[in-house]
């Protein structure tokens, strides 16, 4: 492989962890705070219909992406009200989210644009063109949303009260702390995150919206967040691989590769999940979730 | 006992699926009336697209063997504290094997292909259900990140094999070729035609009777048997159910490996039934709806039949909507059963208050 096509890889590889990325640090404020997030894949949906629609309709990626964030957040704020004042299963309810996200997104794209369910294609100042080696600014931003989640989280006062809330929060209501309020600021976040990742799908990577068109990604964003044991800096590492994966998997399509021949591509496509399920098991290394991730929590008396 | 009024004994375990089904309808109104169309016309077309007709009943029940299938399959394991979200993988794996019975069935004589599919489907759900199983009883991993984790393996494997060694010679399409004849299940037109009576042209077929036995099996594991009460048991407190000798590990993997032979209903309604062929994605997100259908149905196996009749006619219900008013899509009914799951999950859930628990 020459230089030239090694680079490039490299950049889609930067390019396509871009959504996963955020997803996956999305998922990991929610779950340091105790807030189980299976419905990441839902914002991220959300976030991508409410940017394409708005770009579309308005003609500025900007705006667009405000309202990425809006609808995330939404979402979010629904979880979080769900999941800390009602004490809800917090699985339960990430997967209502998601079906929520897949049937509001449909029905509002048919209903606006009827188009079956897509926005018309995004051009010119609706989309988010690249800046700088062929990277759009959330796809540069998301490594520095990396630095600042493992800055916040781990060196401030605020990001020790919100693991608290996730590893005992009692200690944390003992010393005078709100833990539903750290658990709302988590879940906020978490939804700002995932609305910047469905910006950058539907603004950045494709030209709209389509139904279901992150295809799994939260998922994959949940895999990356076990296999990067909820820490932020792993969470960068893993979700550039898994990118990396991502555009390999693009690139060896049909492609016979000396010793092993041609790949399926669903190899390559289910290696992620099939990581996942290993160390998940705790044949390589053990994955710990924060202690009281997936808890509602109650105020002792 | 406080002083505030209780309703009666027997409407309790009705009222919170009838107040979350209010929830979901007052929802879909909600969204109905923002596109701008009649929420009150729409959900009169609804009815009669689902029910007013016997087209439309046919496909109501076709649609509900899915969900009938699904929903045990979740209520299950949720009976034993295990939350399956992997019901759409385990059909998916169960279709493979209904997929390699059937195309392999030709010799057998015809009375023996029926049940030799139904068992092979059955086996291949129960093992993508049993590899999740064991791996939390023996390696302690998160049965739900696994169980999703196994969805897309097994979308990941089905599609291989459709691209490359199970697709039909010379075909462009990611599917096998036809079942033979024997193998497939015997369809309620085909009835219809033995009488002369006019065809539905619905894809109702011989597996809602299975749909039906199974969930009276269900009924009887659940209730009437020793793995049953285990079961419950496991899943009501698990430390007390260890305490009283009941092993986790059976439990779990019997538990997990049942629900996936439950889910392997889908594929051979889906398969056997309606398409003759195994096909991509045929799961059609079906196995999701399942988790709505057993949380509305209270995870009892008489509560699920009447949750997936109710969703077989939405479904069906919302097919004719789409088809009449083109700007409300299908899409409508996931949004319901969203909320419906959010009702029925989380907000009809309260915290236990502090003092009283």
């Amino acid at each position: 492989m020459d230089m030239d096509s090694a680079l490039s890889l490299i950049a889609s590889a930067l390019r396509l962890s871009a959504p996963i990325l955020c997803a996956c640090l999305a998922g990991l404020w929610s779950e340091r705070a105790g807030v189980v997030d299976i419905g990441l894949e839902g914002k991220l949906l959300a976030g991508a219909f409410a940017g394409a629609a708005v770009a579309s309709l308005t003609g500025s990626a900007q705006l667009g992406l405000v309202a990425a964030l809006a609808a995330a957040l939404l979402l979010a704020l629904l979880h979080g009200y769900a999941s800390i004042d009602r004490g809800g299963e917090q699985i339960v309810c990430g997967m209502a989210i998601n079906m929520i996200a897949a049937g509001a997104t449909a029905l509002c794209g048919a209903a606006l644009f009827g188009e079956g369910g897509r926005t018309p294609a995004l051009e010119g100042a609706a989309r988010l063109a690249p800046l700088f080696a062929g990277q759009d600014a959330i796809a540069l931003a998301a490594p520095c949303c990396a630095a600042a989640t493992g800055f916040i989280l781990f060196r401030t006062r605020f990001g020790l009260r919100l693991r608290a809330a996730g590893e005992h929060p009692h200690a944390l209501e003992a010393a005078g702390v709100s833990v539903r309020r750290a658990r709302y600021a988590a879940v906020a976040v978490c939804g700002l995150l995932c609305g910047l990742g469905g910006a950058d799908l539907a603004l950045a990577q494709a030209a709209g919206f389509l139904p279901g068109m992150s295809a799994g990604k939260g998922f994959i964003a949940l895999a990356a967040l076990v296999f990067a044991k909820w820490r932020p800096g792993a969470a960068l590492l893993v979700c550039l691989a898994f990118g990396l994966l991502e555009a390999c998997a693009i690139r060896l399509q049909g492609v016979a590769l000396p010793l092993i021949g041609a790949v399926p591509v669903q190899a390559i496509q289910a290696l992620p999940y099939l990581l996942t399920v290993i160390l998940l098991a705790g044949f390589v290394g053990r994955a710990n979730p924060p202690a009281a991730s997936g808890v509602p929590f109650v105020k002792g008396r | 006992m406080t002083a505030r009024a209780r309703s009666p004994r027997w409407l309790e375990p009705a009222l919170a699926p009838v107040a979350s089904a209010g929830l979901a309808l007052l929802a879909a109104g909600g969204a109905v009336a923002a596109i701008g169309e009649n929420p009150f016309s729409a959900f009169v077309a609804i009815v009669a697209g689902s029910l007013g007709s016997v087209e439309g009943v046919c496909f109501t029940l076709y649609y509900a063997t899915n969900f009938i299938f699904t929903g045990l399959a979740v209520a299950v394991a949720y009976r034993a504290g295990l939350f399956n979200i992997g019901v759409e993988g385990q059909a998916g794996v169960a279709g493979i094997g209904v997929a390699l019975a059937a195309l392999n069935s030709a010799a057998l004589p015809g009375f023996l292909a029926p049940p030799f599919i139904l068992v092979c489907g059955a086996l291949c759900g129960a093992f993508w259900g049993f590899l999740p199983g064991i791996l939390l009883a023996r390696r302690g991993s998160h049965i739900v990140i696994t169980t999703i984790m196994f969805n897309f393996l097994a979308s990941a494997l089905l599609s291989w094999l459709l691209v490359a060694p199970l697709r039909a010679p010379g075909s462009m399409q990611p599917e096998t070729g036809p079942f033979p004849g024997v193998a497939l299940a015997p369809k309620f037109d085909d009835l219809l035609a033995q009488f002369g009576w006019t065809l539905t042209g619905s894809p109702l077929n011989a597996s809602l009777i299975v749909a039906l036995l199974a969930a009276v099996g269900a009924h009887v594991l659940l209730y009437r048997t020793r793995a049953g009460y285990e079961i419950r048991a496991f899943g009501a407190n698990r430390h007390a159910a260890r305490y009283a000798g009941i092993s986790a590990t059976r439990t779990i993997v019997g538990a997990m490996a049942f629900s996936g032979a439950l889910a392997s209903g889908l594929a051979l309604n889906e398969l056997a039934g309606a398409q003759g062929r195994l096909i991509l994605e045929f799961t059609g997100g079906y196995g999701f709806v399942g988790i709505a259908v057993a949380l509305m149905g209270r995870n009892h196996p008489v509560g699920v039949v009447l949750a997936a009749l109710l969703f077989g006619a939405l479904y069906q219900g919302g097919a004719e909507l789409a088809f009449e008013r083109p700007k409300i899509s299908r899409d409508m009914i996931v949004l319901v059963q969203g909320f419906v799951v959010l009702a029925v999950g989380c907000l009809g859930a309260r915290a236990p208050q502090p003092g009283k628990a």
